[in-house]
């Protein structure tokens, strides 16, 4: 048998699968966050629970109204975006000009009521959710075997965050975004209805944890509690790309999915800690995140 | 108010692009109070402009111009009273709202966007009328915006920073410019360049409200003159008064 560094290339290869299937959730959400706190300034704690319920949503369109994977991949990013719209509205709105701390304790907690309101329905058991038809099986790449719904959710993530990086970065509406995320006041006088953006860049946020958490189903199964292990992870990237940056975000959720990937391989006792030590040497070294902006 | 509106046309007649129909009120400040939290800033602030004016609020820092203009904006915390702009009264309005009514602003900080490149500065605001400046025309009246148009807003120097502040509120069709300290901290040979922008800009009918602490940039362009103290204003008087006036200057500016 092959290996590499004395270890068999099947492993090899097979957790930098793995590795790359996490960072492409890791990315995902940690994009969502990072628009939302350079919009909003708010580090928005139900992001994990707002991942489960398009998990959630995926399942029960598919349990109770027959509804397959393609339609909820549709429908629940927009159906949990448009709570999250309500929540801005009804709720995060009226703590802009108070401490940060507000917008955190209020997110935190929703997320602890949603996800207790799913574990007291559903139980705290995951609930198995199927590949869709067209993507099961997999290719033998002769060095590995490549699950087609894996590869689906690696391309379809990748696609999503570079389309989001490009309607930030290169489009008019990003340009109104960026510019509203340094100086609201001054986009405002400029004529911008900076309120309604701001909701629609929550909802928008929201939506991308939820489609995040429809790929995830049938990985990772369904369960009320999939989003609060994840989201610890996931603020670790935030901060260690840059609280805000958009492109951080993407580079860092994928390279630290390889990176917990290797060490599984090559160090799996620090396989679970390894993204927190770089956590802590980043901040370290670079306060601000790898891609972030000092203030 | 209509008898002016006439007079007004007799004297300049209107071409019709809404930028002629100089001599009629444009904005109307009655009774206006300002607050940021628990302080009170303006403290009855009356004023009025007209089409086509420049018009020069003076005061010392602290003396409250710069609120008036973001009370205009609706920027501060909680205003009271009456903004009446182009006919409307504004002081209930969201600040998005206020800016469609045909206002531009440059702020004192100037606002430049760090994340955005020179020409997404000048092309960010959106347009709030009819009859805006075409981009060819502002790159010709600030050619080095044409040569920086790539670099990031920031990395411009102080005077193109200023020049991209005042050039990107042109392209959006306002026709009330409220223009904060431009000329500060700028070296003369930009202060000159701004100060014909102004002429520019007042040849085109454009109604500009600024405020100013060099005294010698705004005195030969502003047609008349508003003096704040104390969140008040205190004096007001035309550009012909400037002579009489100097001494009572004196007294409140140290001029």
């Amino acid at each position: 048998m092959d290996t590499i560094f004395g270890v068999p290339t099947q492993a090899l290869f097979g957790q930098l699968l793995i590795g790359l299937i996490n960072g492409s959730f890791y990315a995902l959400l940690s994009l969502g966050l990072a628009v939302i706190f350079g919009l909003l300034n708010i580090i928005n704690f139900t992001h994990g629970a707002q991942y489960m319920l398009g998990a959630f949503t995926a399942y029960l369109l598919l349990t109770k109204a027959g509804l397959g994977y393609w339609w909820a991949l549709l429908i629940a990013p927009v159906a949990v975006g448009i709570t999250g719209i309500l929540i801005e509205r009804l709720l995060l709105s009226h703590l802009y000009k108070l401490d940060h701390l507000y917008g955190l304790l209020l997110t935190f907690g929703l997320a602890l009521i949603i996800q207790g309101v799913f574990r007291n329905e559903f139980g705290s058991s995951g609930q198995p959710y199927p590949i869709p038809p067209q993507l099961t099986g997999g290719q033998n790449l002769g060095f590995m075997f490549l699950p087609n719904y894996r590869a689906w959710v690696i391309v379809a993530s990748l696609v999503v965050c570079l389309a989001t990086w490009f309607m930030i970065e290169r489009t008019k509406l990003g340009g109104y975004l960026r510019a509203a995320t340094e100086n609201p006041a001054l986009v405002q006088a400029f004529g911008v209805n900076v309120p309604r953006m701001i909701t629609l860049t929550y909802g928008f946020g929201v939506g991308l944890a939820a489609l995040a958490g429809v790929m995830a189903a049938p990985i990772y199964q369904v369960s009320p509690q999939m989003g609060a292990d994840l989201i610890i992870v996931v603020f670790a990237v935030v901060v260690i790309g840059g609280m805000g940056s958009i492109l951080g975000a993407i580079v860092t959720g994928f390279g630290l999915g390889l990176i917990e990937g290797l060490t599984k391989v090559f160090y799996p006792e620090a396989s679970n800690t390894v993204i927190f030590i770089i956590m802590a040497i980043v901040l370290l070294l670079r306060p601000a995140g790898l891609f972030g902006r000092e203030k | 108010m209509a008898e002016a509106a006439t007079v007004a046309r007799t004297v300049a007649p209107a071409a019709g692009d809404g930028l002629d129909e100089r001599g009629v009120e444009f904005l109307r400040l009655t009774g206006v109070h300002a607050f940021y939290g628990e302080s009170h800033i303006l403290h009855g602030v009356d004023l009025t402009v007209h089409r086509g004016e420049v018009v020069t609020l003076l005061g010392r820092n602290g003396a409250g111009r710069t609120t008036t203009l973001k009370a205009i904006l609706g920027l501060v915390g909680r205003r009271t009273g009456s903004i009446m702009i182009n006919g409307r009264e504004s002081v209930a309005m969201a600040p998005y709202e206020i800016a469609r009514l045909g206002i531009g602003y440059c702020p004192e900080e100037r606002g430049i966007f760090a994340s955005l490149s020179c020409e997404e500065n000048l092309l960010l605001p959106p347009v709030v009328g009819s009859g805006g400046m075409p981009l060819d025309e502002i790159y010709a009246m600030f050619p080095n915006l044409r040569e920086r148009r790539a670099s990031q807003g920031t990395r411009l120097s102080g005077g193109e920073q200023q020049m991209l502040a005042v050039a990107r509120i042109l392209r959006t069709g306002a026709k009330l410019l409220l223009l904060d300290e431009i000329s500060e901290g700028l070296a003369p040979v930009i202060v000159a360049k701004l100060a014909a922008t102004i002429r520019t800009l007042k040849a085109k009918g454009y109604t500009i409200v600024m405020v100013e602490q060099n005294f010698r940039f705004a005195a030969p362009l502003a047609d008349r003159f508003y003096v704040m103290e104390h969140g008040r204003i205190v004096e007001g008087f035309a550009a012909g008064e400037l002579g009489a006036k100097m001494g009572m200057l004196h007294d409140y500016l140290g001029v």
